[in-house]
């Protein structure tokens, strides 16, 4: 149970859950709640397993998952901005229908062969930093370099672009922005779809990088949820989003390790000793993402942050702001 | 006073035809009924496309989907049996909706209602000898309990800090999956097999086939007492939510939180009770199925059943009655699926209906209109 | 005077909304370098013109010339790059960014990446320009009202407009405030900018304006009148009617013991101003009193104040006698309940928000006070049969046109709301009823049979108060008048002329209309 492994294992794991998150954060940023991130995310991963196997490409993989999450995803955008439907119901159609689509599509992916997965390196002077070295540079998937390059972009794009001001705008105060000429449906959709895409790219990077293969539902496991419920805990800021998602990646590759070995600091393991007990660990990061809701909750009430102001509102010209 | 004009056409776009939604003035009745007829349809169309996309056979498909729901008794007492379980956990979500309570935890709920049932029987809480009659109301009361404490969780969570019952009930989905396998595993277990003893039959809720010797054509017929117990809920669920004051306060609370605070209605103290409601009624569910089914407490109790039942509340709009037939008709397709190649087909099938049921709403809301523009001066 | 020496010139703008024709062939002209106020009440089809002018909406008939040239705007967009931008009452600003960032939304520049500095430069040469000190850097939530109206002002000359239309600038400015934003608009005229200004407060356009413009009911009654050339009095004779002396004949009546007693409320409105200052009045049985004012200056909140829908900050509210809101009363959560229990109505003015659940049928929302109750209520059940029974009897009554009653609410016109909301508040036989704009949407058919109603219920003893912005219809039902005015009672009168009411609408205390002329 080295902790180096456990972190470096926890990047990886929760670049997944980043992905996803920040896809979830811009496009409840436009005003639009997606709850249908898990579907999407087992699509990607089905799609992406797909492709590879067909075109031994896993680059090509990567972009037909999130295009095609991406498409998914503008079924409940039109159902949403267009229609002006409860966004909650149809996020939640898409998920099933997703997590459907994706069982079915990918109902030969376990009988599948060998997969060529995504390059993974080490980066030559980063890795020797004591400490941090070993843990985000060594021997990583490429996707996780991808990640810490995502982050900062997310950042910068959303608070230091005029595309993200507008993107900020229209989630906040659409009747503003509609005023000012800006197209807040066509923008919606926009970011609707990027959520999707990188909702589709986590899914990408669990059959292709962090735990190759195919278990069906069992594939992502409920992160998609927890990413909806790290948006929250984020704040809506893709620096927090990182926080929190490599924080439940560790606690996830925690949960598996220290199952392992028969002590603990010199102490009897009492998970070795007393399996089942794992059942309790498994439980955590549930129960650890209704913890952070609850944290998220009272912060906002408190901060007079919070979410969107249009969040889950569809917008109709002639209904003026207030 | 000045009523907002509706959207002037902004010549913005390049296409010569616009599609306008103009809002309904009034709604036929017929209407409610044939758009979700025609989005199931769609539906089952779309399935039917994939499914061949995928190598499967659509026309087999379908075709056990009707055997099982109007073929012989023999399936259509498997039927039931699944539909058993979705009427209970339909009718608790469309209690939990009615309020615009999103609990996507019934499957968590029904659980945690196993659990409740079962500790009753393996504790033991009532030996084995106990009357059925004693044992059986016992089971119900501990498993609606069980169910209930779990939907008190988000509930409260939801009435005193405002925290989205979305992802706290669907969190409590995983957690009790946990918490049941624990005892499955660790407890209760038999032999280290992945399930518990089999219950005392004083616990086993009566079947259909029980009745064989007298009457020689219920032989193999698995329907339990738990359909019984499900309609009764049903009925009552019903009863609740369109005869009771209650039942006005939670549909009025969901349509309107303003309007009922106006009527006086204390909102905080409702969502507490309502997924408390909802969650006996899922917890039910729970105990009816390891009661009536598979007569001890394992790890797989349910193919989704809590999830498919949040569509089937939203086919049957929301109505404990109407969730009855429609729990037929999903029992049916999750029946089938057990033959159906794919097997993620009954899963796929339910995601696209409610997709189009959605969808569909907006013709009950509004008229389609398709202009023809001409180029603006 | 050349139709090139005018800024804007509007010729026979017509504008029918369902039911209601707003504006009426109205000739409207701003010459450059000009103030020039817009004057009327509400439902007067001020806002209609100028949204029209600023491109929100389109006119049915006429024609707009921006320096000479007839032009058509697709949207407000097309209106500011003609140079025409409004500020609107109810900011449109992102309050979770900066000032410079909502200056700058939606045009296309700063480049892909914001380097602020240079904008926020030119924004802080503009401010100085006109007087409208504004920290760019600082979020819009943190400024005050003030500061955030300078905001909009600034985002408009940031985008070269040369026509700015301000809607009723000064509602939520303090004194100073108002001086100062008078200064920024007397130098932007001083450079060829012209301004129309909307406002009710007379002193205000007597102090700022160079002409008047009138509007009555949709059409103009007084056009492009020199400020010199004219006085309160005979502008608020404009705006409210002909001479016309109000007189309350009403049916003898004693009226009773005091059912309603409001003493010094004081109370603040969703954006934390002040919006009651200090209202004192009261109601008693079997009489209508009637709430003069325009729009906005505290009639909603007080309604809200005694529904138990809003805190109070200050004062006192009594219900026969019995302290229900402030010092002396006890905030029960149940304070609602208690209310429809004691018998207050409430005729909400926002129909569709407060007063009804849009899916329910006509039939769920017309128990919604009556539910607990017998008939309707049975033991724990509601008998679906008296409800229905009930249902179509008030239906009748009330002339609720509806196919059934099962026929959810949401598909109702607003007439018809407005209906249904009557017949569920009058048929609990209140003892006190609020009504606010109960006849507004309504044909004269319809309008006749609620002020029957009204004058039903109160000679069955009930105390209304009744808020409406037709000085006719307080005239032919109220038994006595308050006058409101930013928060204040004004006067509160039993006959008076309309110069008189219209003085006391726009800002003069009757104190002072008896020493003499109107002062400020």
């Amino acid at each position: 149970m080295d902790p180096i492994i456990i972190l470096q294992a926890g990047v990886a794991s929760g670049t997944v859950l980043l992905f996803a998150t920040i896809g979830e954060i811009i496009a409840e940023r436009s005003g639009v709640m997606n709850l249908g991130v898990e579907g999407m995310m087992l699509i990607g991963a089905m799609t992406s397993m797909s492709v590879v196997l067909a075109t031994g490409n896993p680059w090509i993989a990567v972009l037909v998952a999130m295009f095609a999450a991406g498409l998914l995803s503008q079924i409940h955008a039109v159902i949403a901005i267009r229609f002006r439907a409860d966004q909650v119901v149809s996020g939640l159609a898409l998920n099933f229908a997703g997590i459907g689509l994706a069982l079915v599509l990918g109902e030969t992916l376990n009988k599948a062969g060998a997969l060529s997965l995504l390059p993974a390196f080490s980066i030559p002077v980063l890795s020797a930093i004591p400490v941090l070295g070993p843990i985000f540079f060594t021997q990583q998937s490429v996707m996780v370099y991808v990640g810490y390059l995502l982050v900062p972009a997310a950042w910068l794009f959303i608070n230091r672009t005029r595309p993200g001001m507008h993107l900020r705008a229209i989630g906040e105060f659409p009747a503003a922005a509609d005023a000012l000429g800006i197209n807040v449906a066509g923008l919606r959709h926009l970011y609707v779809f990027i959520g999707g895409m990188l909702a589709g790219l986590a899914g990408a990077t669990i059959s292709l990088a962090v735990s190759p293969g195919w278990f069906s539902e069992m594939t992502t496991s409920g992160q998609g949820w927890i990413a909806i419920g790290l948006v929250i805990f984020a704040q809506w800021d893709p620096v927090r989003a990182a926080v929190g998602s490599y924080t439940f990646g560790a606690l996830r590759r925690l949960i598996l390790d220290i199952q392992g070995p028969t002590t603990i600091l010199s102490l009897r393991n009492p998970f070795y000793y007393m399996p089942y007990w794992g059942f309790f660990l498994e439980m955590l990061p549930y129960l650890f993402t209704i913890a952070v809701l609850v944290i998220g909750s009272r912060e906002a009430m408190r901060k007079r942050l919070g979410a969107p102001s249009a969040l889950g509102i569809p917008y109709v010209r002639g209904e003026r702001g207030l | 006073m000045t009523t907002p004009d509706r959207a002037v056409p902004r010549p913005r776009g390049r296409f010569p035809v616009e599609i306008r939604l103009e809002p309904r003035t009034a709604q036929p009745r017929w209407l409610g009924l044939a758009v979700s007829t025609g989005a199931v349809i769609v539906a089952l169309l779309l399935g039917a496309i994939v499914m061949a996309a995928a190598g499967g056979d659509p026309f087999r498909a379908y075709g056990f989907m009707v055997k099982a729901a109007f073929g012989e008794a023999g399936v259509f007492s498997d039927t039931m049996v699944k539909a058993t379980p979705l009427i209970l956990l339909g009718a608790a979500c469309a209690v939990a909706f009615s309020m615009k309570l999103w609990n996507i935890g019934a499957e968590g709920q029904f659980f945690l209602g196993a659990f409740g049932a079962s500790a009753v029987v393996l504790t033991p809480l009532l030996p084995p000898e106990t009357s059925p009659w004693i044992m059986i109301p016992a089971m119900i009361l501990a498993g609606m309990l069980a169910g209930a404490l779990w939907g008190f969780i988000p509930g409260i969570l939801k009435a005193k800090l405002n925290v989205n019952e979305i992802i706290t009930t669907l969190m409590l989905n995983y957690v009790a999956v946990n918490w049941n396998n624990f005892f499955i595993y660790a407890v209760w277990s038999e032999g280290g097999f992945q399930m518990t003893h089999k219950f005392p039959a004083t616990a086993w809720l009566p079947r259909l086939a029980d009745y064989a010797k007298q009457f020689p054509q219920l032989r193999g017929l698995t329907t339990h007492l738990g359909l019984v117990i499900a309609l009764v809920a049903a009925v009552i669920a019903w009863w609740i939510l369109y005869r009771s004051r209650w039942g006005y306060e939670i549909r009025l609370a969901g349509d309107n939180p303003r309007a009922a605070k106006y009527a006086g209605i204390n909102i905080s103290r409702n969502t507490i009770l309502v997924m408390m409601l909802s969650g006996a009624l899922a917890g039910l569910a729970g105990m009816s199925e390891i009661s009536g089914v598979v007569h001890r407490l394992q790890g797989s109790i349910s193919p989704g059943y809590g999830f498919s039942a949040i569509i089937v509340a939203w086919l049957a709009k929301l109505n404990p009655l109407a969730v009855i037939p429609v729990s037929v008709l999903f029992g049916a397709l999750i029946q089938a699926g057990r033959e159906i190649q794919p097997s993620g087909v009954p899963k796929m099938i339910q995601g696209i209906v409610l997709v189009c049921l959605i969808g569909s709403d907006l013709l009950l809301r509004y008229r389609v209109r398709i202009l023809v523009r001409r180029q603006e001066a | 005077m050349t139709e090139t020496a005018l800024a804007v010139g509007m010729r026979g703008i017509c504008k029918q909304f369902p039911g209601v024709l707003a504006n009426d062939c109205v000739d409207f002209s701003l010459r450059k370098g000009e103030i020039h106020a817009l004057l009327g009440e509400n439902g007067a089809g001020k806002s209609t013109l100028v949204n029209i002018l600023t491109g929100l909406y389109r006119p049915d008939r006429g024609a707009i010339l921006v320096d000479g040239r007839p032009v058509t705007f697709g949207s407000p967009r097309d209106a500011i790059s003609c140079g025409i931008g409004m500020v609107h009452q109810h900011f449109m600003l992102v309050p979770t960014q900066t000032v410079t960032e909502n200056i700058l939304l939606g045009l296309d520049h700063p480049r892909f990446v914001m380097r602020l500095a240079e904008h926020e430069k030119t924004i802080a040469e503009l401010a100085r320009k006109y007087g409208l000190p504004v920290e760019p850097g600082r979020k819009v939530w943190q400024l005050s009202v003030g500061e955030q109206q300078r905001v909009e002002i600034l985002k408009m000359l940031y985008r070269g407009v040369q026509v700015l239309v301000m809607d009723e600038p000064t509602a939520v400015l303090a004194p100073q405030e108002i001086d100062e934003l008078f200064k920024t608009l007397r130098s932007m005229v001083a450079e060829g900018k012209s301004v129309v200004f909307i406002s009710h407060k007379l002193h205000e356009v007597m102090a700022i304006a160079d002409r008047v413009t009138v509007l009555r009911k949709g059409t103009v009654t007084a056009s492009e009148i020199p400020v010199a050339e004219t006085n309160k009095e005979e502008l608020a004779r404009l705006m409210v009617g002909r001479d016309v002396l109000f007189e309350l004949e009403k049916k003898p009546k004693a009226p009773g013991e005091v059912v309603l007693a409001v003493e010094d409320l004081r109370a603040q409105n969703d954006k934390g101003l002040p919006a009651l200052r200090g209202v004192s009045l009261e109601v008693l049985a079997g009489e209508i009193v009637g709430l003069a004012g325009v729009a906005g200056n505290g009639q909603s909140e007080l309604a809200e104040v005694i529904t138990a829908l809003r805190p109070a900050t200050g004062g006192r509210v009594l219900l026969h006698g019995r302290a229900v809101v402030g010092e002396g009363s006890r905030a029960t959560p149940g304070l609602a309940r208690w209310m429809i229990d004691a018998g207050v109505s409430h005729v909400p003015e926002d129909r569709t928000h407060v007063g009804t659940a849009p899916n329910l049928s006509v039939t769920d929302n017309l128990i919604m006070k009556s539910y607990r109750k017998s008939p309707i209520a049975r033991g724990l059940a509601i008998d679906g049969d008296r409800a229905r029974l009930a249902a179509e009897r008030l239906k009748q009554a009330f002339d609720i046109m509806v196919p059934t009653v099962e026929t959810p609410v949401r598909l109702l016109s607003g007439g018809n709301l407005q209906r249904l909301i009557l017949a569920r508040e009058i048929d609990s036989a209140p003892k006190l009823m609020i009504a606010m704009q109960p006849t507004r949407g309504l044909d004269v058919g319809a309008i006749e049979g609620v002020h029957r109603l009204l004058l039903e219920q109160r000679d069955a003893g009930a105390a209304i108060l009744l808020v409406s912005e037709e000085l006719e219809e307080l005239v032919d039902l109220s038994d006595r008048i308050y006058v409101l005015f930013n928060g204040e009672v004004m006067g509160e009168v039993r006959e008076a002329d309309a110069a008189t009411i219209g003085l006391m609408m726009t800002g003069t205390r009757q104190a002072d209309l008896k020493a003499g002329e109107g002062v400020r």
